[in-house]
């Protein structure tokens, strides 16, 4: 009787606590979007984190997008040739990037490289009492050190699902064209006519500003809300990187049933 | 700077049962006990980083309990606070960390606010060292650092957190000289929160000790000196055992031993 009550107590904390956490974090973002304003009004601070988050991003991103666009092209062309289709490659790789793969693996390489390191700056900042020293000096820590890391995030992830997608087509390119001898002009042309700029290309940055914002925000916050000790630092980064997988590939979900359903 | 009657709890635990304490212009004040006894709680509270549970924190004429944030940041630009390791800006120089306040705070032309910062720093003796980064500082150096920017403002009230914890007699004696200097220099009010009695009382004009939340003595430094309060006395001659006792409460050690107790 004792081992149950335990239980249904400990459950109930659990519970709680993922409630009290969810309305932590409810207060943060809508406190993180009042403070915006004063904290884009100073844009080197932004700038500093697009470089940070973006620019020092752009090594990954570059070699895994030429990889996946490679490995497109050799898996694509070896199933479309079976079918005599081998020209339409080009189009394979194309809208798998543009419409999935660019902003999702983006996404994920993005929350691994750039978010985990977001999560530790504010968590060691907390750990060594620099927010609480900010904030007695007079100046609001979301505004100066959150804002800036979140906006920084939300505008390089689309930049960067761009270039992966477009390093993957060369990737493609480079096997398909160069390679294995796929026409270079049925390859270009055919991907020409059938990516449409609208329906693939502005929904996949669509997708990536999305997956963008939520991953900036997963990692602001786990920072923020960190325990400031060492190990919960390292929890918090854990926690961010598993967090934002799972939100990407959520939101990618729904994202895709919503602007592709029954279409194309 | 007035404090009435305030009391101050985490969930069930209680901090502080009561504390009345006033810290007029010009004084450095101390406020000692032992780890744990709500030193660091009753610094907090001052710098309205915690509310209250219950009485008054009167800063400068004003209630924080009362204060917006907005009104809460406008006095705050008015306090200085050294955190007990420094708490320096670790990805800026030390130029940087001491220009921090006066880039947020002031309109000031970068020629203005370099002469101020290397006054600062001349003024904690580190005016060679603008260039370095927090990393490259020893603990004596990082504590003086957060000195300087702590006073960057020009602040009316200076709060310090354990300045001497874990430092060498030298940068002891100089943080120590430095806190009684600088409130001198700056017309301002020190409250000091420590448990090293010995450099406290040769720089502070009032002590208050503090235990189990409450005010259990107070005093000027002679006052204390020639105290012969048993918990004065039991801090100033470190005895392990006294008012403050040696165990933390436990069930008796028999209990403990023959396996019928919590551990």
């Amino acid at each position: 009787m004792n081992g149950l009550a335990g239980l249904v107590r400990r459950l109930g904390g659990a519970v709680t606590d993922g409630v009290w956490r969810l309305g932590f974090a409810a207060r943060f973002f809508s406190l993180l979007l009042l403070y915006s304003g004063q904290s884009l009004l100073r844009v080197h601070l932004t700038i500093r984190e697009v470089y940070f988050s973006g620019v020092l991003s752009l090594l990954i991103i570059i070699v895994s997008g030429l990889f996946v666009g490679m490995v497109l092209g050799l898996q694509g062309y070896e199933t479309l040739q079976r079918f005599g289709s081998g020209d339409a490659l080009g189009v394979l790789v194309a809208l798998s990037l543009t419409r999935e793969l660019g902003p999702v693996v983006a996404a994920l390489l993005f929350a691994s490289r750039a978010g985990s390191a977001v999560t530790a700056e504010i968590g060691l900042m907390k750990a060594t009492e620099q927010l609480k020293a900010m904030d007695m000096m007079a100046v609001n820590p979301i505004a100066r050190v959150v804002a800036p890391r979140f906006w920084g995030g939300v505008i390089s992830m689309p930049l960067l699902a761009a270039l992966f997608s477009a390093m993957g087509v060369f990737g493609g390119w480079l096997i398909g064209v160069v390679l294995i001898g796929v026409d270079e002009g049925a390859f270009w042309s055919q991907m020409q006519a059938a990516v449409d700029f609208r329906f693939d290309v502005v929904n996949g940055v669509i997708k990536s500003v999305v997956f963008g914002a939520a991953v900036s925000l997963i990692a602001v916050f786990e920072g923020y809300d960190c325990t400031p000790t060492a190990e919960g630092v390292s929890r918090a980064i854990t926690r961010t990187v598993v967090s934002s997988a799972l939100a990407i590939l959520a939101l990618d979900f729904v994202l895709t049933s919503f602007m592709f359903r029954g279409q194309s | 700077m007035q404090l009435q009657d305030v009391r101050f709890a985490y969930g069930e635990r209680v901090i502080l049962r009561g504390i009345d304490l006033d810290i007029p212009r010009g004084k450095v004040v101390a406020i000692m006990g032992g780890s744990g006894c709500g030193k660091t709680t009753l610094l907090r509270l001052i710098g309205g980083q915690l509310r209250a549970s219950g009485g008054i924190v009167n800063v400068a004429g004003q209630d924080l309990a009362r204060l917006s944030t907005r009104e809460l940041y406008a006095l705050r630009r008015r306090m200085g606070m050294l955190f007990q390791f420094g708490a320096l800006f670790t990805d800026m120089s030390v130029f940087d960390n001491v220009a921090f306040p006066l880039r947020e705070h002031t309109d000031l032309p970068s020629e203005l606010i370099r002469d101020l910062v290397l006054m600062k720093l001349n003024a904690v003796g580190l005016r060679g060292a603008a260039t370095l980064k927090p990393a490259e500082l020893s603990g004596g150096m990082a504590r003086r650092v957060a000195l300087a920017r702590a006073i960057a403002l020009d602040p009316m009230l200076i709060m310090y957190d354990e300045p001497f914890a874990g430092l060498d007699p030298i940068s002891l004696g100089v943080i120590g000289q430095l806190i009684r200097r600088l409130n001198d220099a700056l017309g301002a009010s020190t409250i000091m929160v420590t448990h090293d009695i010995l450099e406290s009382l040769q720089i502070v004009d009032y002590v208050y000790f503090i235990s189990e939340g409450r005010i259990v003595a107070h005093g000027t430094p002679d006052e204390i000196r020639a105290s012969t309060d048993p918990f004065v006395q039991q801090f100033i001659h470190a005895e392990a055992d006294g008012p403050v006792p040696f165990h933390y409460p436990a069930e008796p050690l028999a209990h403990s031993l023959l396996g019928r107790g919590a551990a």
